[in-house]
This record gives C-alpha cells, structure tokens and sequence, in this order.
C-alpha cells in the first residue's frame, strides 16, 4: 500500500477562463516519486487534459521547471515525500506568460540567449589540417561550471529584477556569455561586452542572489555576473585612461 | 491582462497571460526582504558620512563648534539614529564582505584562492585597518 499526496495544480485554459484556477488530484507516492511522477498519473490517471512540459526526468533537458509550493524547481528532480503531508502547489514558472496550465512562453530566454553569442566565436577559423584546439585541464576548470546551465530558467523565475523588468537579460543569459568568455579558445568577448554592458546588461542586476539559490546545476549566475561587472569596470577604466586604443 | 507577444507562432495564441508582479513582492520571502534591507542599508552609510564630515567641520572650527557638535550629537534621537546606523553599517559591511568572494576570483600562481579564505582576507584588512585608526588617533 502506498501513501497518498494532494497535488493542487495551476489550470489556466484560455478559451474558457481568464485567471488561472487550482484543480486538487490525490496521487500515490514512495519515497522514490518525483513531483513529475505525480503529474504523470494526473495525466495518466485522472485527467488527460493537464498539460506540462519534461522530457529527460533526470534533470538534464531543463524542461519541467515549475514552481512548487511557491519555488522555482526542476520537478523531475523534486521529490513528493519532502513535502508530506501535503498538499503541494504546482504553478508555471514565475514571471513568464503563461501558455496554458503549466507550460510558459520561453521565447523570450531564446531570443537573449542568441544576442550573447554562446558558442565559440574566431576572428578567423584555425584551417582543419592544423588539428584542433588544444585546452589544458586548467584552462577547462576556468569556465566549466557556467558550461553545466541545462536552460531550464529557474533563476529568471527567481529574479524579481526580471519580473520587473522583462527587458533585463537575465541571469543564464550572462553566466553562459561568461561560459564562452573565459573559455581560450573564444575571441568573443568584445561583442559580447557590446551586448552586456547595455542599460538591459549586468548592470540591471542589483545582486538579490536568488538565481544562484536555485539554479539546480550550481552555475551561480549571481557570480558570473558580479565578476563581469567587475571586468567591465576594468575595462572601462582602461579605456578612460588610455583613450586612443591602445 | 495584457497581451505583449512578437514571436511569429502567436497569432493562434492570443490569450497568454501576463501577471505583474505585485508591488510588495519583496514581502513574499525572507530573502528578498533580507535583499531589500541591505540596499536600504546604504542610506544609513550615507547619513554616517555626513555625520562624519559634519564632525571634521566643528574640529576644524575650533573649540566652541566642536562643543556644540557634541552637545547635539548628545541629544537622544541623534543617539538613537546613530544606535540604527550603527546596526545597519555593520549589517552592510558584513553582507559585503559574505557577497565578495562571489564576485573575486583571486589566484595565487595557478591556484584559485578557496572563497572562505577570500572572506577571511576581507575581515583581516577589516581589523587591520581598525588597528591602523586606532593607533594614529591614540597619537594623536
Ligand atoms: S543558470 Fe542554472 S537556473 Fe539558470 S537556466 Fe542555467 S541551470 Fe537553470
Ligand atoms: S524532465 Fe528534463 S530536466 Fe526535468
């Protein structure tokens, strides 16, 4: 015999209302069930309407981050019997549009990952026959944790600076700009420099912290983008002392 | 509700829902009540300052400035102010010095110096130059 858990669940159907409403389903759990499982036997079970987004449910594709009981989390890595008795909320991600019921338009993520330019960038490409790019064990270390982002944009969800103003680029955004920066074989970085220290850049970030509180993959985001603040300033300065590009 | 959308899929999906967030949001979780402490915790830096240029004024004005500045600094609710500034300044220098490792990356040779010794080196000068202050206004 398995316990039982009270989901209430976020339903937001365009056509036949105007504000989201909860719907409460009792689902069974072990120790082993996921928040996701739960919604899988809702769907499975006793409402096919319900609709999510997940694919890996092993905390990789970084699709199936809800908010639960009012954090941002990555369901198929959040466990059920942690929050017993219950009942547990689940609601789409903050500070996103909500689609329908649990799914949120991420067009806008996409569209500013895009203008950080996140893959390797060369003024001019090496030809093939000279082999590839050589890295070091410790030239990997420098950016290896802003590499581990997985997109799943908990910490725009988290960021009251984001919810504020959708305009801001957001955590992910700078911590994978970071991620190619400091990344040897990258000769990006002045573009994207172009792109970050813009009004809507680093500089509308106010250090809340909470990004790197929830980011499920420990890239501290907050981190990233305090150190490109400081590079930023650096740079600057450099620039307001020696003026004519040198 | 509003509808702000430009992706090109929209068109079908005119209904998405857009909430703002409330004003008091930074009611909603200790943390971000703790966030909106320490930025306010600046205007308390800023009154300290003041304090202290007001006081370097009445020393270098002489002695009967320096007495009034005393018997004002004297009167309970600038006591009290300064009590709250006082709690604030530290409140300020100490989250500082905890959010300082995040955003330095200090390597000695090849390695990275650890973020717990970074904070360290951050309380070390702290109470260095304490000591520092201390000794030269003993002196004098
Ligand atoms: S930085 Fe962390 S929380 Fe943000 S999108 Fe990447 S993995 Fe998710
Ligand atoms: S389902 Fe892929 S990260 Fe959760």
């Amino acid at each position: 015999m398995s316990d039982h858990i009270t989901l209430q669940i976020a339903r937001y159907r365009p056509e036949q209302e105007s504000e989201p409403t909860f719907n409460e389903y009792e689902v069974p759990y072990t120790k082993e069930s996921a928040v996701l499982d739960g919604l899988n036997y809702v769907k499975d079970r006793l409402d096919g309407t319900l609709v999510y987004r997940w694919s890996c449910r092993m905390g990789i594709c970084g699709s199936c981050g809800m908010s639960v009981n009012g954090e941002p989390k990555l369901t198929c890595a959040t466990f059920l019997a942690d929050y017993a008795p219950g009942p547990v909320r689940v609601e789409p991600l903050r500070n996103f549009p909500i689609i329908r019921d649990l799914i949120v338009d991420i067009g806008d993520f996409m569209r500013k990952l895009v203008r950080v330019k996140p893959w390797i960038v060369r003024e001019v490409d090496k030809p093939l026959s000279e082999g590839e790019y050589r890295q070091t064990p410790e030239q990997l270390d420098e950016y290896k944790q802003f590499s581990m982002c997985i997109n799943c944009m908990l910490c725009y969800s988290a960021c009251p600076i984001y919810g504020l103003d959708p305009k801001f680029i957001g955590p992910a955004a700078i911590a994978l700009a970071q991620r190619y920066n400091l990344d040897n074989r990258d000769e990006g970085a002045g573009d994207r420099m172009e792109v970050l220290s813009e009004y809507d850049g680093i500089w509308g970030c106010t250090f809340v912290g909470e990004c790197t509180k929830v980011c499920p993959k420990h890239v501290d985001p907050a981190g990233a983008i305090q150190r490109y603040k400081l590079t930023a300033a650096l740079e600057s300065m450099k620039s307001f002392f020696a003026p004519r590009g040198a | 509700m509003e509808q702000t959308h430009t992706g090109s899929y929209t068109p079908y999906h005119p209904r998405w829902l857009r909430r703002r967030l409330s004003t008091y949001w930074w009611l909603e979780k200790p943390a971000y009540l703790w966030f909106m402490l320490r930025e306010g915790s600046c205007m308390f830096v800023a009154w300290f300052t003041l304090y202290l240029l007001w006081l370097l004024d009445a020393v270098l004005e002489g002695p009967l400035a320096y007495e009034l500045f005393l018997a004002w600094s004297g009167t309970p609710w600038v006591v009290a102010l300064n009590v709250v500034t006082l709690g604030f300044v530290v409140f300020h220098a100490v989250t500082f010095f905890q959010a300082a490792p995040q955003a330095m990356v200090v390597r000695l040779g090849r390695r990275r110096v650890p973020p717990g010794a970074v904070l360290a080196g951050h309380y070390v000068a702290w109470a260095a130059a304490s000591v520092v202050l201390w000794v030269l206004l003993r002196g004098a």
